[in-house]
């Protein structure tokens, strides 16, 4: 056995099954394990010949990946899930409504919860964006919520994912490959079912159009391209709500509306879901490099000629820097303490704080203020000597470029290895939908993990693979 | 649809059909190899003449051996008409057109571009590549079923069909205008056991011997051939046959996107053309003439249908 500190989440430490995997522990008992190689395999054709793949940054270009999936689903009981999803939906109208008030009247900032520095001398702080009314007042569509367990009761918000979330592709295909593959272990767990999301996102989106749209709002979505390493999600996501997959030169701005070229001339788009950063969406309005944009898209936006999803600049919400100040933001704005936690963060721009980041860097996960994907991180306990004094480096020229948080001891979730199960550690990234009139949260999520013994990264661009996700219906 | 999503989809079964008339051709070209006593150096220069990759060919070789031949035209990437470039590009294409593609064709074409990568890395024997040339084939084929069996007849699958007719009508008129000769009336006469298997190489090129034997049994004209390849409604490689598709899809898409395409027109003038008199006509008028016409008004059309539909900007 393993760590007794480290919750294992199929098994008590007595070796017997926790309640949500009873069923799940018996059925694998009867299983022989050849079977279940193969299986193990034959899940990875699948992947292969749907073109679930993704591009690697920094590798020979167009070579494809599939993300390591592993068979064994990570299970939680509808009680688990109740608790986490009414914290999310909390966490994700405070986001909201953050975002409204730091592009109005800032009241958060008046009210001294959060320095006015943290917003004005942010790079995602989108000046642009002031004093504009999103239709239907929605800034985050899409949200996805990164969660790490530590406890039977106790989950911490890793991360808000506010801008452009990726991942739900995964999330429903490897429910799909499960049910392909194990119909068996369905029809003896009752588990809640995700399939429904495209349709729900498409509703959501339309549901947020701008008031020129017809009664049956355009959606499209907008990918930088082939080459972008979330592409397959990009066409997956349109295929699924049978809408136009777009890329900036599709595009042009038509008597004062985005309009894509189509066959028969321009049609006018109500709502983008955009797969483009913000500061590539209009060369005219930012980057003017840019070319996967559209120019003058922002003109449009600011005048209600249509929906962009997400909003450009909610990444203020998401930046790790703010995230130390979400139990404020939600208890500001909903009059509610926050039901999920955040993990303790020191900001490395106050010197108290940095100081005790410097004496505790063997102890501590160091991360840039601004990066993502887990790159560009610290993991001290894991670490070498020499990466230590390279961040120490790196925090003394730059305090305000980092956070840091305790290792936390992220629970495990077995894998399914040549030599059977093996406890890894996993997180939780549940996708969130936000219209006008509601938040619809599917039950479960995209469940990533370490494959590496021990690993506490669980990204695909550094070895981390995924499972299904299940929430039973209790 | 997406002016883009038009311009992959037909790109997309433009090369599918590319694929399958290359492996063809050098199927043909390693039946003639074995067949044959003495040098076949001149049969393998037509063969890279009929799929429109011998300059760039030369580039590479001073000298037409049947294993050189044979790697250009399967596997070599330097050649954009290679039979793994073209299944790479369809595969591209069909990524691209993801959205207008069903699951079931999407797949095969997945499933063709990852079979065929598989047995065209590496050189093929000659041992292997009755195999290889025959599953290049069956993958495409699954393809072209695929969008039968599940594609809706709607202006998506038009273009499908624009893009396999236009490649098709292409290639037919192609292996007419390299062998030609062969095909003159001042041949009929000789009939020797040479003109024999230059007969039954056009007919294999575009998988036509069975076809031919069936309506016309052994007695081999080259006026029957050319009527047969060019004038045949029944033939599916015919040049008549592939007007008509193509005029057809065209009209398909008049309902959705109005009747005052200047591609209309010129299939409706490819079709009552020549492709509506009697075979003599041709000859009369020259077949060399004919099919050097006929290859020009295929390129303008495509180029028309470009434009008429906003493949780009």
């Amino acid at each position: 056995m393993e760590n007794g500190d480290i919750l294992n989440e199929m098994w008590h430490a007595d070796g017997s099954a926790r309640q949500p995997y009873k069923d799940f522990q018996s059925w694998f008992e009867g299983e022989d394990l050849s079977r279940l190689r193969a299986k193990q395999r034959e899940a990875e054709d699948i992947f292969r010949l749907t073109g679930i793949t993704f591009n690697v940054y920094g590798r020979a270009q167009a070579e494809e990946k599939i993300i390591p999936f592993d068979i064994v689903p990570r299970i939680l009981s509808g009680r688990e899930w109740q608790k986490l999803s009414r914290g999310i939906e909390q966490r994700v109208r405070a986001i909201n409504a953050f975002l409204y008030d730091i592009y109005h009247r800032q009241e958060i900032i008046r009210s001294g919860r959060v320095p006015k520095e943290m917003i004005s001398k942010n790079a995602a702080f989108l000046p642009a964006m002031i004093g504009v009314d999103p239709p239907g007042g929605v800034y985050t569509h899409i949200v996805g919520i990164d969660l790490v367990r530590t406890g039977e009761d106790q989950f911490y918000v890793l991360e808000d994912n506010a801008r452009t979330p990726s991942g739900v592709s995964y999330m429903l295909e490897n429910r799909e490959t499960m049910l392909q593959m194990f119909p068996e272990l369905f029809a003896r767990n009752r588990v809640q079912a995700v399939q429904n999301y495209p349709r729900d996102l498409w509703r959501s989106l339309a549901a947020s159009a701008p008031s020129v749209s017809n009664a049956t709002p355009t959606v499209a979505v907008l990918t930088p391209g082939i080459y972008n390493s979330a592409y397959f999600e990009h066409a997956f996501l349109a295929d699924q709500m049978g809408v136009e997959l777009v890329e900036g030169h599709d595009l042009r701005i038509v008597d004062g509306r985005v309009a894509m070229r189509t066959t028969r001339g321009y049609h006018p788009i109500d709502v983008l879901y955009r797969r483009v950063d913000d500061d590539f969406l209009d060369p005219l309005n930012f980057n003017p490099e840019s070319t996967l944009g559209v120019p003058g898209i922002m003109d449009v936006y600011r005048a209600g000629g249509i929906t962009i999803a997400n909003a450009p600049g909610t990444g203020i919400a998401d930046d790790k820097a703010i995230y130390s100040y979400m139990p404020e933001i939600v208890e500001f704005y909903t009059g509610e303490k926050a039901i999920l936690e955040n993990v303790p963060t020191w900001r490395c721009s106050d010197s108290d704080s940095l100081a005790y980041v410097l004496d505790n860097l063997n102890d501590l996960v160091v991360k840039e203020v601004h990066g993502s994907g887990g790159y560009g991180m610290l993991i001290g306990p894991t670490a070498t000597k020499k990466d230590i004094a390279l961040f120490r480096k790196k925090l003394q020229a730059r305090p305000g470029n980092y956070i840091a948080q305790p290792t936390l001891s992220l629970s495990t979730v077995p894998v399914f290895t040549r030599a059977g199960l093996a406890p890894r550690h996993v997180d939780l990234r549940p996708f969130v939908l936000v219209s006008p009139n509601s938040v619809n949260i599917t039950p479960g999520g995209l469940t990533r993990v370490a494959l590496k013994k021990g690993s506490l990264v669980v990204n695909s661009s550094q070895g981390g693979g995924t499972k299904d996700t299940w929430v039973l219906e209790d | 649809m997406l002016g883009k999503t038009a311009n992959g989809i037909f790109w997309m079964y433009r090369s599918l059909e590319r694929a399958e008339n290359t492996s063809r051709l050098v199927e043909t070209g390693q039946r003639i190899a074995l067949t044959r006593l003495g040098d076949t150096s001149d049969e393998w220069r037509s063969i890279l003449q009929t799929a429109g990759v011998i300059s760039g060919y030369d580039q590479h070789y001073d000298s037409y051996a049947g294993d050189t031949v044979i790697d250009w035209l399967l596997r070599d990437l330097n050649n954009s008409s290679s039979v793994q470039s073209v299944i790479r590009n369809a595969r591209q294409n069909a990524r691209l057109v993801r959205t207008a593609l069903t699951h079931d064709v999407w797949e095969a074409t997945n499933g063709c571009y990852m079979e065929a990568t598989k047995h065209l890395t590496r050189k093929v024997t000659e041992r292997d590549l009755p195999n290889v040339l025959g599953l290049v084939r069956q993958r495409a084929a699954l393809v072209r079923g695929a969008t039968h069996g599940t594609m809706l007849r709607n202006d998506i699958y038009d273009f499908a069909r624009l893009g396999t007719f236009i490649e098709r009508a292409d290639n037919t008129a192609r292996i007419l205008d390299v062998k030609y000769y062969v095909l003159l009336p001042s041949m009929m006469s000789v009939g020797s056991s040479i003109d024999n298997v230059q007969w039954d190489t056009i007919l294999r090129s575009l998988s036509a011997n069975g076809g031919f034997r069936m309506e016309y049994g052994s007695a081999t004209s080259p006026r029957d051939i050319a009527q047969f390849l060019i004038l045949d409604r029944r033939m599916p490689r015919s040049l008549a046959f592939c007007a008509n598709k193509l005029r057809e899809n065209l009209h398909y898409l008049e309902n959705t996107h109005g009747s005052d395409k200047p591609s209309i027109t010129m299939a409706e003038d490819l079709v009552s053309g020549p492709l509506s008199r009697p075979i003599d006509d041709i000859f009369d008028q020259g077949l060399h003439e004919f099919t050097q016409d006929t290859l020009a008004k295929i390129a303008k059309l495509s180029r028309q249908i470009e434009i008429d539909f906003r493949f780009y900007e």
